[in-house]
């Protein structure tokens, strides 16, 4: 019996991971039993999101620069990780976002003004309307993920059907509440989707220095979650891998860690220049797996879409965003009274008494 | 009427809420199936089952991040951390995320979320077991902050806590946990949070306290007596918000007061006191207010515990300052 023992392995072993992919970067199928069973009018409404949230991106980073908007984290690169991962869902799922994830709450239903209001420092911009299932961008870095375990606890024990999403980046799988959060959906096997966008870079830093982990997904096995690596410019991949993850998670088969190998095309931040730490080379090579381009040529090659579609959205974006920014800005400004009311419920005698210095 | 010790008082209140509302749940490290560390729990997850009474993995920052994510999806968790130094560890769930709901989402979202904690001195305890934290959690916008002194108010004071909409830090002096018993009705009642209660009334100078430090003062008070000094003490109940006009109402009276706390003492819940009642009262006072506290160390090994905490002593040291003034 000993001897047996000791021929049992006691040394963890970890085997690699490949990115989940269904579509080349020409845009052909390369997986074909891993196709979603998605119709053409879906196809066609990804591809509408995807170009939509391009040009809005776009027009963001100038609106931005005119001081229109104010904080903003650009999201061009990642439309096929954001998009497709929230076209995956059910309205009824709840989606707890990082600050550069508002693409994801906004399709899944906050109006786009109220978006713009978050940036200009607005808390319109956080109210979210009744029925829309998400919180407000997270800024501190991995907060989020453990609200993300807190929703899913509650479907959980109300046996709802529905399941929670949270996004991060590769910088916020380091932090302390990623661990804490997986770990918990492990141990009380939660319906919560973990999406971390590795898009190489904490700001400025990059993935090579933030862990000597095999891969992300990988640390789903310390939490004894289910990991997966997708590649996060195919779209068809991120929703695959999503929806496979939602299946499981309303089963009451517990979590799942993907990690989603991405890039972001623009800095960091309105404040940020990527020149300082990514190569040109680096930016060029990555621009040729553009999400857009490569589901284009899918859609193209089926005969679901053409150039004069994506002019057809881009057009239909910049007037849509062209509404909501002015919409934003005509809104009613917050006054301190008003942020004072904003703390509690019923404001306190000493709160109430502090309004009188600012009217 | 029953006769409860203060943790028994708390374990009622939550039992009183827990079959009134099943949305209340409660959980943290070795909550479940022994009740806690102090056992302030014990017999709910019989009586309510481990769906809604449970322990957690041992992670404080999951523990409030997790009652975050669960109060915004309508339950009310009660989340114990299991002593208050280890707050440190879950300082942004419970200080920030769960405190800026409300005013991040103008009122969509909202943390009904108690936040349970044994701290306070004088148990000869593990570093990091009895601090005084509550400086840190009254700085901070959007969580009030309930110290019970005695097993009635516990017991009011939590089921005020639990039925408010917004999160409250609920400071468990474990001094008191035990100390004594006292009659607590059956049953649902509550204590409005904000209120101080007049523990003592007297003419001379008011003694203002909260937590382990009113039995303190009560005692310092009656000492004081005997030396023909009328002191009233005030129980605080709650640092915020705080009941400054039962305090400005004493000081009308007796136009002395000192403040007692357990806390360090630079810029702590006394030095607020202080300040509301220079700006409410100060010409009502004969002298400046003083403050009894632990010196602005770390809080102390073991062996110095009793000499650093606050005596009756030195109350009744401050207390002959201010008359002499």
């Amino acid at each position: 019996m000993s001897k047996l023992l000791s021929k049992l392995p006691y040394e963890v072993q970890t085997e690699p991971v490949y990115p989940l992919s269904v579509l080349s970067p020409e845009g052909e199928v390369v997986n074909p039993d891993l196709l979603p069973n998605l119709s053409d009018d879906q196809l066609k409404e990804i591809m509408y999101r995807m170009v939509f949230t391009r040009t809005w991106d776009e027009r963001a980073v100038n609106l931005g620069r005119q001081g229109r908007l104010g904080f903003y984290a650009p999201v061009s690169g990642q439309e096929a990780s954001m998009i497709g991962s929230e076209y995956a869902l059910n309205k009824e799922d709840f989606v707890c976002p990082g600050y550069r994830d508002m693409p994801q709450i906004v399709w899944h239903g906050l109006p786009l003004y109220q978006a713009f209001l978050y940036s200009r420092g607005h808390q319109h911009g956080g109210q979210i309307p009744e029925g829309v299932n998400v919180l407000m961008p997270q800024i501190i870095i991995g907060a989020q993920i453990l609200h993300a375990t807190g929703v899913a606890m509650a479907f959980k024990k109300k046996n709802e059907k529905r399941v929670a999403i949270t996004y991060t980046g590769d910088g916020g799988s380091s932090e302390g509440d990623f661990y804490e959060g997986l770990n918990f959906a492990g141990a009380y096997k939660l319906p919560v989707i973990y999406c971390v966008q590795n898009n190489g870079y904490a700001i400025t830093t990059p993935y090579a220095k933030q862990t000597a982990a095999p891969s992300i997904a990988h640390k789903a096995i310390a939490a004894g979650i289910k990991g997966v690596q997708v590649d996060g410019m195919d779209v068809l991949a991120v929703y695959k891998a999503v929806s496979e993850a939602a299946e499981r998670g309303r089963n009451g088969e517990g979590a799942t860690l993907i990690e989603l190998i991405t890039y972001r095309f623009r800095p960091h931040s309105l404040a940020d220049d990527a020149t300082k730490y990514r190569t040109k080379d680096e930016e060029s090579e990555w621009m040729e797996k553009d999400p857009l381009i490569r589901f284009g040529k899918f859609l193209e090659k089926k005969g679901l879409w053409t150039e004069e579609d994506t002019n057809r959205v881009k057009e239909e974006a910049k007037a849509a965003v062209n509404d909501n920014i002015k919409k934003a800005e005509a809104t009613e400004k917050m006054t301190v009274s008003g942020l004072i009311d904003s703390m509690f419920e019923h404001t306190p005698a000493h709160l109430e008494e502090q309004k009188a210095d600012f009217q | 009427m029953a006769q409860m010790n203060m943790l028994e008082a708390i374990r009622d209140a939550m039992r009183v809420e827990m079959k009134r509302d099943t949305n209340v749940v409660a959980f943290g490290e070795d909550v479940g199936k022994v009740g806690g560390v102090f056992r302030v729990t014990e017999g709910l997850q019989e009586e309510f089952g481990e769906d809604r009474v449970f322990d957690t993995p041992l992670a404080e920052s999951a523990i409030a991040g997790m009652a975050v994510g669960m109060g915004i999806q309508g339950f009310r968790p009660v989340a114990e951390i299991q002593f208050v130094g280890f707050i440190y560890e879950a300082l942004d769930q419970m200080f920030v995320q769960a405190a800026r709901m409300r005013y991040r989402s103008g009122g969509r979202y909202n943390s009904p979320i108690v936040f349970r904690t044994p701290f306070g001195g004088g148990v000869k305890a593990a570093e990091l077991h009895t601090d005084s934290l509550e400086g840190l959690a009254i700085q901070t916008p959007g969580i009030k902050v309930i110290v019970p002194s005695n097993p009635y108010d516990a017991k009011g004071l939590m089921i005020s806590a639990i039925r408010d909409n917004d999160p409250v830090f609920f400071m468990e002096h474990l001094n008191l946990y035990r100390a004594f018993r006292a009659e607590v009705p059956e049953g649902e009642y509550t204590i409005e949070i904000g209120k101080a209660n007049v523990v003592r009334e007297g003419k001379d100078v008011t003694i203002i306290a909260y937590g382990l430090m009113v039995h303190t003062a009560v005692k310092a008070a009656e000492e004081l007596e005997k030396q023909g000094v009328s002191a009233e003490v005030i129980d605080l109940r709650t640092l915020l918000p705080l009941d400054i006009d039962t305090i400005v109402a004493s000081i009308k009276k007796t136009n002395r007061a000192i403040v007692v706390q357990e806390a360090q003492k630079t810029s702590g819940a006394a030095a607020e006191i202080i300040t509301q009642i220079n700006e409410k009262a100060i010409l009502h006072l004969e002298a400046p207010v003083l403050r009894v506290a632990g010196p602005d160390t770390v809080y102390p090994f073991a062996q110095i515990e009793d000499a650093w905490l606050p005596t009756q002593a030195r109350i009744i040291a401050a207390v002959n300052k201010v008359r002499e003034f």
